[in-house]
């Protein structure tokens, strides 16, 4: 199925090189959980604090979790940051 | 002990300067800086006067920790009655005026009346004068600070002062200092125009000394910037991208107000994002971000300083501005860009630097950009009324077109200048105005983000993102993630940070320590500087206090429980995309709740209990 990964706030050097504009869309198996694609891309787990699907907030305990995704679905994450 | 326990009153009516001592006892339950400054404010003048008459007054106030070095600790404020809305307002700036007054030997310095032809007062440690400003009326804040810096051949003068914004008469104008960093909210720069005041300009040698415990005051600001410094947030992301790290995620989630609020994700955010502003540009290949930069005594350094592409139309045969100076921060991003539509980032850089070059504050000013737009679009507003301007949505042309002609106050400006309450309302259509208490709300949408529909009704400056930033809970996960789509709890959690960041604001520290700090890693600084038992617990009922002290001058300004809402546009128009599709701010789920915790009546007025618990007065 495919999936859009975006990766931010330097995350983005994890994506592969035919990423634009902190995204890429990949093709993942059925039964990939979240922490599968971290591993996959390589992102430090300690790195990924902030973590949406669709826009909405996965907690950790969720992450492992597989079977996880439906086609189209963009995954987004974010070490930790904060603005104001 | 921190406080250097005098103020100067500044008569501009009779021309006369006055040290004063400081409220010790006030600022006991105050601390100083916004909660100390409002008390004396509240004390002072009729919540019911005009506030751009000689009646009102304005105060400038540093903090107990302002100018020692304690990470973050350059914060000033403005407090006075706000043109904009008629409430209390409370701009707070960093950069280094803050430190450089107490440095200079005052806490604070009350204005008031009316000086009959323009001044500025010059502060030279515990020598101050008012001094004939008709040379620099007229002129904008940059040409004030270079033409002050001459005169007085001083290098190190710290200059607050208006641009020709406010003395046309726009009612978001800022007072901006050190160039670039401002008290940019609430229109603070139009009472002080309305004073004929035109600059502070400050000279402090004297060192903030007399600290209660010096050892241990170095020993517990070395610790707590150890925290900002380990903190993913502060030490690393707010260095690096700024706070305009949030464009794409708050886009993301799905609370991005876009045109006018007219929807909540922007096409063009990523192109004016964080990440955007560190790419190098496809037409001159130099990034739009040249550097960070910190505030006095500030470890995390999140300020950004920009440049404009010099071949961009916006400034291709204006070489003044070629060089690199403030950048855009997210709200200024967000009010300039998505609140328009635009997405060119060198356009909104350039318009962010019209707004530090005359003072105004970039949230209303784009946000009563967007409005218009609005009104343009649906043809309530025509070229005649706008003088030409073809005031589309998404185009860069407009929006800095509009951004020069209100910094200078010319043409339809001038309208642009009074907010989008006042324009909306003249052009037949109020519900187009995206503010609470007449002050436009920033950057996230309420739709998306419930607690923040709570804290702009309930702000008690007008709509505002800085009296309780809920963001940190529903989004970002800090201090604990809370989910943003719900508005159980949020009632606790808005009436929390409130009242913390009461407490931060009045001690003369950045709210952006608080994503690492809390209450109890600040009290130990306080009280290792300052007279007086300070822990956790008591700074949060310091900031109760506040809060309720501005409440109560709203509530005696006639404000009422009706003024406590949120556009209807938040109210009844669902999301139309992301997350929060379908879902509208579900504020009166909240409000009851938030009136009880609060321990205030149901028409929102502080019960004599809560009065007496506070030490209000009976």
């Amino acid at each position: 199925m495919r999936l859009t990964i975006k990766l931010y706030a330097g995350l983005e050097r994890h994506l592969p090189e035919n990423a634009k504009d902190n995204a890429v869309i990949v093709s993942i198996s059925n039964r990939a959980s979240v922490n599968d694609i971290l591993r996959l891309y390589n992102v430090p787990m300690d790195q990924a604090h902030l973590v949406l699907r669709n826009g909405v907030y996965i907690p950790p305990a969720q992450r492992d979790a597989s079977g996880f995704f439906v086609d189209g679905d963009t995954l987004a994450i974010w070490p930790p940051v904060a603005g104001g | 002990m921190a406080w250097t326990e005098k103020i100067l009153r500044v008569n501009l009516t009779q021309g006369t300067v006055t040290p004063e001592p400081l409220n010790m006892d006030w600022a006991m339950q105050y601390l100083g800086q916004r909660g100390l400054a409002s008390k004396y404010l509240a004390a002072e003048i009729d919540p019911k006067c005009d506030p751009l008459s000689a009646d009102n007054k304005l105060i400038m106030t540093t903090g107990p920790l302002t100018g020692t070095s304690a990470s973050t600790a350059g914060r000033y404020s403005v407090v006075t009655k706000g043109p904009l809305t008629g409430a209390i307002a409370c701009s707070n700036s960093g950069g280094f005026l803050g430190a450089e007054l107490k440095n200079a030997g005052w806490d604070m310095i009350i204005f008031e009346g009316r000086a009959k032809s323009p001044v500025y007062l010059y502060v030279e440690n515990e020598t101050a004068e008012i001094r004939p400003a008709d040379a620099l009326w007229g002129r904008t804040v940059w040409e004030t600070d270079a033409m002050l810096h001459r005169k007085h051949q001083d290098p190190l003068l710290r200059i607050a002062t208006i641009g020709r914004a406010a003395e046309k008469g726009c009612l978001y104008a800022a007072i901006v200092n050190d160039l670039h960093r401002a008290a940019g909210r609430s229109g603070v720069g139009a009472v002080m125009a309305s004073k004929n005041l035109k600059a502070v300009a400050v000279r402090g040698t004297r060192g903030v000394g007399n600290l209660k415990d010096p050892a241990r005051f170095l020993q517990s600001t070395a610790a707590a910037k150890k925290l900002l410094a380990e903190s993913g947030v502060t030490g690393k992301g707010l260095p690096t991208f700024g706070t305009q790290v949030l464009m794409n995620v708050i886009n993301e989630v799905g609370a991005l107000p876009t045109r006018n609020g007219s929807a909540v994700q922007f096409d063009g955010a990523r192109d004016i994002s964080g990440e955007a502003m560190r790419e190098p540009r496809k037409t001159d290949h130099r990034p739009n971000l040249t550097t960070n930069a910190g505030c006095f005594a500030c470890t995390i350094a999140c300020g950004r300083i920009s440049t404009v592409d010099r071949g961009h139309f916006t400034i291709s045969n204006k070489p003044e501005y070629w060089g690199a100076s403030g950048g855009l921060e997210y709200e200024a991003a967000w009010a300039l860009g998505t609140d328009t539509g635009v997405s060119d980032l060198d356009a909104l850089t350039y318009a962010n630097f019209l707004c530090n070059e005359d003072g105004m504050d970039p949230i209303s000013f784009g946000a009563t950009v967007a409005a218009a737009m609005e009104l343009y679009q649906i043809g309530a507003l025509t070229k005649t009324d706008t003088g030409g301007l073809e005031l589309n949505f998404g185009s860069a042309e407009a929006l800095v077109r509009a951004a020069e002609l209100t910094a200078k106050g010319e043409g339809f400006g001038l309208e642009l200048g009074l907010g989008s309450k006042r324009l909306c309302a003249k052009y037949g259509h109020p519900e187009f105005s995206m503010t609470v208490k007449g002050q436009e709300f920033p950057a996230y949408d309420p739709r998306g983000i419930q607690g923040m529909g709570l804290t702009y009704a309930t702000s008690n400056r007008g709509a505002c993102h800085l009296r309780s930033y809920t963001v940190s809970s529903e989004i970002l996960g800090l201090p604990v993630k809370t989910d943003p789509l719900a508005t159980e709890g949020k009632a606790e959690l808005v009436k929390t940070f409130q009242d913390v960041t009461a407490a931060v604001d009045s001690i003369g520290l950045c709210v952006f320590s608080t994503f690492a700090w809390s209450l109890a890693d600040i009290a130990p600084q306080l009280d290792a500087a300052c007279k007086g038992e300070w822990n956790a617990a008591r700074l949060l009922e310091a900031g109760e206090r506040i809060w309720n002290l501005e409440r109560e001058f709203n509530n005696a300004a006639g404000f009422t429980k009706k003024d406590d809402t949120l556009p209807e546009r938040m109210l009844k128009e669902p999301a139309g995309t992301g997350p929060a599709k379908g879902k509208v701010n579900n504020l009166a789920a909240m409000l009851p709740e938030y009136y009880k915790l609060r321990g205030w009546t149901e028409e929102g007025v502080p019960t004599a209990a809560t009065r007496r618990r506070l030490g209000l007065g009976a």
